[in-house]
């Protein structure tokens, strides 16, 4: 059973960039990406050592005391963020009938993906492995409270 | 009208139950991610606040779970590498269905592998 796709009787005019052909390009970029990013935190986060059992804020401070776990989990967040975002987005837009709703969850979508792209960001960075004040047995080895 | 349509790349068979799949997982991960994002957040409210939020993904329930999640993303993560595949690749969309399950074994074998580890160490003191 063969489709016949009749010839568009009006060519595509080019006024615009292209967004929705950068958004599809950015879905098969970034997959990628992700599998390595997110394959790696799932096995050093739940395969390796003790997995689930070992995680506490001695070991997310092992790992952010290493600027190479800062910049993963950065590219992770952001990456996964935009990724999971613009993905709901074409969901939105397939099942969103009217224009005001459609427009309503795409720009909640956007500004969640907004906020917590600065709070991860934010706590990546300004983050201290050994906060002064904390109890030492809830602190990682090589912090001086120990 | 006696034709029956036998399916296309994207009607009725694997091309669209694996498009369901990865919708489905894509929306489960993206929620997952949200709150993930959170939880993590609170290393900087105080050791005491994440201790106590990460200790409810090493319970029973929160711990099976995971093991949905853990699929829920090798699946998509695999399967989104195939919908690349048929994009790019030349040969693509012949192999399509073949993928398919080649993504659905890497899976399924991958979380075969870890479920003993894992609810060893949920359900373990
Ligand atoms: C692990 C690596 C990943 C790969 C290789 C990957 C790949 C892809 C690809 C290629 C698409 C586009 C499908 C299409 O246009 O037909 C897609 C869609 C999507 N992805 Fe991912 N992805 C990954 C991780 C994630 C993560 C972490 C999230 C959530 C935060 C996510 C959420 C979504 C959503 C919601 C869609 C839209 C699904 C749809 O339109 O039906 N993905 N993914």
């Amino acid at each position: 059973m063969s489709v016949t796709i009749e010839t568009p009787s009006r060519p595509r005019t080019r006024k615009q960039a292209n967004w929705e052909k950068y958004g599809w390009l950015f879905m098969r970029v970034s997959g990628p990406l992700l599998i390595v990013l997110i394959f790696t935190h799932l096995v050093v986060n739940l395969v390796l050592g003790d997995g689930i059992k070992a995680i506490d804020f001695a070991f997310v401070a092992g790992k952010w005391a290493d600027p190479f776990w800062q910049v993963w989990d950065l590219a992770m967040l952001w990456l996964a963020l935009i990724h999971g975002t613009n993905g709901m987005r074409t969901i939105v837009n397939d099942y969103a009938g009217q224009v005001k709703v459609r427009r309503a969850l795409t720009t909640t979508l956007w500004a969640v993906c907004a906020l917590l792209i600065l709070l991860g960001t934010l706590v990546i960075f300004t983050f201290d492995p050994c906060p002064a004040g904390a109890s030492a047995e809830l602190l990682a080895s090589f912090c001086p409270a120990q | 009208m006696a034709i029956k349509p036998a399916g296309t790349l994207y009607r009725g068979k694997v091309g669209m139950w694996s498009w369901v799949l990865h919708r489905i997982s894509g929306v489960g991960i993206f929620f997952f991610l949200l709150v993930h994002v959170l939880d993590t957040a609170l290393v900087r409210v105080s050791p005491e606040a994440y201790n106590i939020v990460i200790e409810s993904y090493k319970t029973p329930v929160v711990g099976l779970a995971e093991l949905g999640l853990v699929g829920a993303i090798l699946f998509h993560g695999l399967n989104g590498l195939r919908v690349i595949a048929i994009d790019f690749w030349s040969k693509g969309t012949k192999y399509q269905s073949v993928m398919f399950w080649v993504v659905i074994a890497v899976t399924v074998i991958a979380v075969a592998g870890f479920t003993p580890m894992h609810l060893a160490r949920v359900f373990g003191h």
